[in-house]
């Protein structure tokens, strides 16, 4: 549907323009996409193909089938499933750290998501789809897991089902499987013990097998942008890609500082009442600016396999205009250091201004209300910064071959530079340094181009990204996205350095009302279902009487109401005297009092406690590695307090100096 | 036993689609050979539907445009690649998501334009006293509340469908509260 927007094809209009002309005889060697089956817009309607009235119609056009596709996309997700905005993997990783999010991974979901990621891609906005189909794997992973009783009881196993689902996502997106088990480790999962990793493996394997099987292209291939060419690479070289590892850190932080701060002004500002008419402004700009320059007209990831791509003879593009030599008689593979045509310098100009336009627009594009992924426009960046270092470096080592450093490895008729390399190490340092990935993103990139010799050059600019970006906050994209909107989540990154004791996070602090308590066997219902009504907390610690406050369990508040609705409407005679006891056997009544009521099978014997002078690094440390929602305090037996999952996290806010009240998510 | 009719439904579909898949179009496969300019002549691209083990430089280039020995010179920097594709997949894939597409198309505009005219025909003049929270409420979706409390008398299937669409309703209503008005999720 992209190539919809410049022309269609007349045979069959359900291919693309690389597929209508795939049986043509028509294609030259200069100009491999014309054929008479593809028409433009401007040659269907008005019958000229050249000419300053073509040019604006096509442009007219262009800017017509985007807005086009922009809003369908934002009406649907506002009309059906407003769950479907965004990424999704920071809601992925909050739902996966436990906090649940009802509907979040529902059917609506997944269908509007996925219709509207295909609007949004071929509308040509700034955004991928590689995000956005994590989340769909993990609304298929719910959807499936809801049919067997065994994953849909329990949250835990389904956590791991979706664990494995984002693991199959990102093989489908990518065609990397290992990459995918590798960032769900990384990225998404919360909690991954090893028969989670073989599983996900095996998610992805078989996501990766439908892939292949399916094969709508005909490449046989999974690589989605394959590299050719295995030329080795110098030490030397080194310098260029740990300097495009810093261009990545930097621009990683650049992008988060700037991103946050917009979505910010959406949140709390006006700006964020107008979510259709701010998709359809950016759309507009987008396509506006995007048409004239060749190179941000075609989509994102054609952008990026030409920017990998290296230039052998049977190239024709125009990054690819070398002066050859015309008595040239070395084979294809091995073309030797030539000197910049025309084309090449007309395509680093125009690189350039793409650059910078898709570094402006990017900031304003993730994050509106469609589904937006940051994959492809960073690796975009990242390949366009790199390919234009790769093309200054091969120049230099042309024209001053007899300098010290290249006279060691460069000869004058010799291949000694591969700006194609240096696109995709520049690709995968833009990459790191907004996600703060690793050791996932060595393995996606070169699962993507199939460059094995190349993992030593990618390490240098992940780590050397990661190391620039760290200096300057500690937060990738997603981390700061979820620090935006208030999510409860412990990030298990974190390091929890300061001296407080359990003591001084608990509740009821001084001067605040005393814990809401059960007794053991000495309340009526009509007591609870006051304490109930009055209060909002999600359980109730149980002890043996207000005098000894020995601790005994912990009840949960919404199997307290369906126990007291079930006990109210099928036994006889409990009634709001009824005692409530939670022994195993009933206390001593007179003899005509009500029936009482045995609530013991709802009470958690074993609930997570520790002592008041626990050191708040131990306690955060159980948090994180529980994934308990509270935990009880005691002291010499006797219950003292309670720390839910939010007052740790406003302590670890109120420790760095952040504002408490910012966690009010509920 | 749901499950095992669900599975056994999968499996059937699975196997339909690989059956359409395996039928190859007579165009659907091609060996192509991209020529670099030599000495005089352009560059070329040549196609030709031939097997792959035919793959080559001098079964596929039909009208060899230099002669004599230099032909096995240009032959030489010929690149020729075997490439298939499906095109009733390509076909299938885009026509089922075109008509999901058309559908969706046609259920926005009947829920924001047609039901609430329809509607308010059917219950009309009984609904004059408004709560609070329906007078500001112009999005769609927003009545269904009072439908929810109207349609608890009659017990067919019919009344269950619209039930079930009204609960759907208050669930969406309820998320894009959240994520487009209070801005409390998906910033």
């Amino acid at each position: 549907m992209t190539d919809l927007k410049e022309g269609v094809c007349l045979s069959a209009f359900w291919y693309s323009h690389e597929q209508c002309c795939w049986t043509s005889n028509e294609t030259t060697f200069d100009d491999r996409d014309k054929c008479p089956k593809w028409q433009k817009w401007s040659e269907l309607l008005v019958n000229q193909s050249e000419g300053a009235s073509a040019y604006i119609l096509n442009y007219f056009l262009y800017i017509m089938w985007a807005l086009s596709f922009a809003f369908l996309a934002v009406s649907l997700v506002r009309v059906f499933a407003p769950y479907a905005c965004g990424s999704g993997i920071p809601e992925i990783k909050t739902i996966l750290s436990g906090f649940i999010i009802r509907g979040y991974l529902g059917k609506w979901t997944l269908l509007i998501k996925t219709v509207t990621l295909v609007l949004v891609v071929s509308s040509g906005l700034s955004l991928g789809k590689e995000g956005p189909l994590v989340h769909v794997a993990c609304c298929c992973g719910n959807f499936f897991s809801s049919l067997f009783s065994k994953y849909s009881k329990n949250e835990g196993k389904r956590r791991e089902v979706l664990s494995a689902a984002a693991a199959a996502g990102v093989s489908v997106a990518f065609g990397a499987p290992i990459g995918g088990v590798l960032f769900s480790l990384e990225e998404v999962s919360y909690y991954f013990p090893l028969k989670t990793l073989w599983r996900s493996f095996f998610a992805a394997l078989v996501a990766a097998f439908t892939l292949r099987s399916i094969n709508p292209f005909g490449n046989s291939r999974l690589v989605l942008f394959y590299v050719e060419y295995h030329t080795p690479w110098y030490m030397a070289e080194l310098f260029p890609f740990i300097l495009l590892g810093v261009f990545g850190g930097l621009w990683g932080t650049l992008f988060i500082r700037c991103n946050i701060a917009w979505c910010r002004r959406r949140k709390t500002t006006k700006l964020g009442k107008y979510p259709v008419l701010e998709v359809i402004t950016v759309t507009a700009i987008t396509a506006i600016i995007a048409y004239p320059n060749p190179y941000t007209r075609r989509s994102t990831s054609e952008l990026i396999s030409e920017l990998f791509n290296d230039c052998g003879a049977l190239e024709s593009s125009q990054l690819c205009d070398y002066i050859n030599d015309p008595n040239m008689t070395r084979p294809v593979d091995d073309i030797p250091d030539r000197p910049a045509g025309f084309g090449v310098y007309t395509a680093m100009w125009q690189l350039a201004l793409a650059l910078i336009f898709k570094i402006i627009i990017t900031i304003f594009t993730f994050g509106m209300k469609i589904p937006s992924g940051l994959f492809i426009p960073s690796m975009a960046v990242g390949a366009m910064a790199g390919r234009m270092v790769g093309i200054g470096v091969e120049q230099l080592a042309y024209h001053h071959h007899d300098w010290i450093i290249f006279r060691n490895w460069c000869r004058p008729g010799a291949d000694c530079v591969t700006p194609g390399l240096y696109a995709m190490v520049g690709a995968a340092a833009c990459l790191g340094g907004v996600t703060r990935m690793t050791v996932s993103l060595v393995v996606i990139m070169f699962e993507l181009t199939g460059g094995l010799e190349y993992i030593v050059p990618l390490m240098a600019a992940a780590v050397t990204s990661k190391w620039v970006a760290d200096a300057f906050g500690k937060e990738g994209i997603y981390e700061a996205h979820i620090h935006l909107n208030g999510y409860p989540f412990l990030d298990a990154k974190d390091e929890f350095t300061h001296r407080t004791l359990a003591t001084d996070v608990m509740r009821p602090r001084r001067g605040e009302p005393p814990l809401s308590v059960l007794t053991q066997g000495s309340m009526t219902v009509e007591d609870v279902e006051t304490l109930i009504k009055e209060t909002d907390y999600n359980g109730f610690p149980v002890v043996v009487s207000k005098d000894s406050e020995r601790l005994i369990g912990f009840a949960q508040r919404r199997e307290l109401i369906l126990a007291i609705k079930n006990a109210r409407q099928r036994q006889d005679g409990v009634v709001s005297n009824s005692i409530m006891y939670f022994t195993e056997d009933p206390p001593e009544l007179p003899a005509n009092s009500p029936h009482p009521l045995k609530l013991r099978r709802i009470l958690n014997l074993s609930p997570f406690t520790v002592t008041d002078h626990t050191p708040m690094e131990t306690v955060v440390d159980i948090f994180r590695k529980l994934g308990l929602r509270q935990c009880l305090v005691t002291r010499s037996g006797r219950l003292l307090g309670i720390i839910t999952k939010k007052d740790v996290l406003r302590h670890m806010a109120q420790m760095a100096n952040q504002d408490p009240e910012s966690i009010m998510f509920n | 036993m749901a499950a095992r009719a669900r599975l056994c439904s999968m499996l059937a579909l699975a196997a339909l689609v690989r059956q359409v898949t395996g039928v190859k179009n007579f165009e659907d496969v091609r060996c192509k050979c991209i020529c670099p300019p030599y000495k005089d002549q352009p560059g070329h691209i040549f196609n030709k539907n031939v097997s792959q083990k035919d793959c080559d430089c001098l079964h596929v280039v039909e009208s060899m445009p230099v002669s004599g020995p230099d032909v096995e010179a240009y032959c030489l920097r010929c690149e020729c690649k075997y490439e298939e594709r499906s095109s009733v997949t390509i076909k299938v894939t885009v026509i089922i998501y075109l008509s999901i597409l058309g559908l969706l198309l046609l259920y926005m505009v009947y829920l924001t334009l047609a039901e609430p005219i329809l509607k308010r025909r059917l219950f009309g003049h009984s609904q004059l006293i408004q709560s609070d929270e329906d007078i500001g409420d112009h999005q769609p979706f927003a009545n269904a509340h009072d439908v929810l409390a109207r349609s608890r008398s009659r017990a067919n299937v019919l009344n269950k469908v619209e039930y079930a669409q009204q609960r759907w309703k208050l669930q969406v209503q309820e998320q894009r509260k959240s994520v487009f008005d209070r801005h409390v999720v998906l910033s």
